[in-house]
């Protein structure tokens, strides 16, 4: 009966692996868990406003921004969704082909220490705090900009565009990059076979294999650039407009609240709707996130 | 004997290859004439895939890769060939693990021709009917052309495989050891394929089925650690008319 006994009798490897189920479960789902409670925060600081003062018109439809206005506050974030939609879309314009270019040539050109090298250079260029690229569009690009094109203001959507298509660049390089990688080499050598040049191979064959990778890097990107406040408060010029050319100044959501929410007393109007506007965030990259899945999954499916 | 009057094909001669100074392949000499299933045999790490590769210069993008050696298609040495791409458009080949592209059936098959220019709907629609057919596929999946054709089952990438590689119109085909992920009843379908094949294209046939090479290749060269022990009449391989002792326990199966 004694060998009964044994398997009955819990032992220390089935304590640590009880233990360790219990601490990747608690890891799985921290992550839903504080999503959930960020939803819930940024909900309850901006719920007054939301109910008794939103007028969704104006909110979505008027450029005038003066929450601070006493007698006759203006909560319209047209203007800053224009600036948001500008310097994002520039950045876009930018990034997606240099960091395209990048991951195809490091991926499939590079060989050897220049690959090695490439690569750690780029994730380093990927580390740099946003504020540094801020003060390089303030200090650099700034100046810059008004001698180049003779504009008497240098903090405009060029520059916060530019700005923003450098930084998202490297990390938007990174991920397809691993696109491009996880292509098997068999599809390679079977396209070589073919006759097919090396460009051939790259269009006709590894893009198109790499293309959920490769979409999955360009919302990476368009995420970045919707939540990058530092770089984009510094390089816009900060001023609440319309833009009608890249040479205006505009002012971007997430600078809006980084800029205003330390002036305004907790629980204000004001207060309420900054968190109203991060909600809309919250919402916004929600989107892009599940429009990204929607299409990887069409994509996988058909 | 009939075979000497057909035009050589191939000729290698005096050939070297080595991986960073481990040589693979040493001293091979051969010919492959028109129209003729030549077969290879071998154990592994004979250098089988190796030859392959070099005769459409696949060595390209493999630094690590030397060949040294004359290697002669149509007379013409392939190694002073400028445009290697069309150098491999003439030559078809078949890899021992089915290659289904991440792209649909049709094209997969209409891949080459695409690459030549042809951009005309009615004629890649025959080119793709015509292949497929020929790779005894067309049946199975002309309903449909579309799906993805990585998704096709194991023995349908593999006649796919082939059908592409039809689909170049190629002088010499070069199928390495293509039935390793196929099920007998394909196999034998494939084999037949080839055997009509024979009258438009030089073969080259890598097995790791003896009895393969016995039912399909003219002649058989029995390749060892790199080098190439025998080339003969395949039956004479097969009758015990082999005349070096270690090609003899292969073919009997008492090695390898």
């Amino acid at each position: 009966m004694s060998h009964n006994h044994a398997i009955d009798r819990r032992n220390l490897d089935w304590y640590i692996d009880k233990a360790v189920q219990v601490l990747v479960f608690i890891g799985g789902i921290s992550a839903v868990v504080f999503i959930v409670g960020i939803f819930l925060f940024i909900t309850k600081e901006g719920i007054g406003f939301l109910i008794n003062t939103l007028d969704l018109q104006e909110f979505f439809g008027s450029p005038y921004w003066e929450p601070s206005d006493e007698d006759a506050p203006e909560y319209g974030i047209l203007a800053l969704m224009a600036g948001t939609a500008s310097v994002t879309g520039l950045a876009m314009l930018i990034a997606i082909p240099f960091s395209l270019g990048s991951a195809i040539y490091v991926a499939e050109f590079a060989t050897g220490k220049t690959r090695e090298w490439l690569k750690i250079l780029i994730e380093l260029l990927a580390a740099i705090p946003s504020v540094v690229w801020g003060f390089i569009g303030l200090t650099i690009m700034n100046p810059l900009i008004i001698e180049l094109f003779d504009v008497p203001v240098g903090l405009t959507v060029l520059n916060a565009g530019i700005i923003l298509g450098l930084m998202a660049a490297p990390i938007m390089t990174s991920i397809a990059e691993d696109a491009l990688k996880a292509v098997p080499d068999r599809y390679r050598e079977a396209a070589e076979a073919l006759g097919a040049t090396r460009w051939q191979i790259i269009f006709k064959t590894v893009l198109p294999a790499a293309k959920n990778g490769l979409l999955g890097a360009v919302l990476l990107g368009v995420g970045r650039g919707f939540g990058e406040t530092m770089a984009v408060l510094m390089a816009t010029g900060h001023a609440v407009n319309i833009p009608g050319s890249v040479f205006d100044s505009v002012r971007a959501l997430t600078a809006t609240i980084a800029a205003e929410l330390g002036e305004t007393a907790v629980g204000s109007d004001h207060y309420q709707v900054l968190f109203t506007i991060g909600l809309f965030l919250f919402l916004i990259t929600f989107l892009i996130n599940l429009t990204a899945d929607l299409i990887v999954r069409g994509i996988r499916n058909s | 004997m009939v075979n000497d009057t057909r035009p050589v094909k191939l000729e290698i001669r005096n050939l070297n290859i080595s991986y960073g100074g481990q040589a693979a392949i040493s001293g091979v000499n051969l010919s492959i004439r028109e129209h003729e299933i030549f077969g290879i045999i071998g154990p592994a790490n004979a250098g089988k895939t190796s030859f392959l590769k070099a005769i459409n210069r696949m060595d390209m993008f493999d630094r690590k890769m030397r060949v040294e050696g004359d290697i002669l298609f149509n007379g013409q040495n392939v190694r002073e060939w400028r445009n290697i791409y069309a150098l491999r458009s003439r030559i078809g080949v078949v890899f021992p693990l089915p290659v289904g592209l991440p792209m649909s059936v049709y094209d997969n098959v209409a891949l080459s021709a695409r690459l030549r220019g042809i951009k005309e709907k009615a004629e890649l629609d025959l080119i793709v009917e015509r292949c497929l057919t020929r790779a005894a596929l067309w049946d199975e999946v002309k309903d449909r052309l579309d799906t993805l054709g990585s998704l096709l089952s194991g023995g349908q990438q593999q006649r796919l495989t082939i059908a592409r590689a039809l689909s170049q119109e190629p002088e010499l085909l070069m199928l390495d050891e293509f039935s390793i992920a196929v099920d007998p009843v394909t196999t034998m379908r494939i084999e037949d394929v080839l055997k009509e094949l024979k009258s438009e294209m030089t073969i080259i046939l890598v097995t790791n089925l003896v009895q393969q090479a016995r039912r399909l290749a003219d002649r058989t060269a029995f390749f060892l650690d790199g080098e190439c022990v025998e080339i003969a009449q395949t039956e004479a391989l097969f009758t015990g008319q082999a005349s070096d002792p270690r090609t003899q326990d292969y073919v009997e199966g008492r090695f390898g």
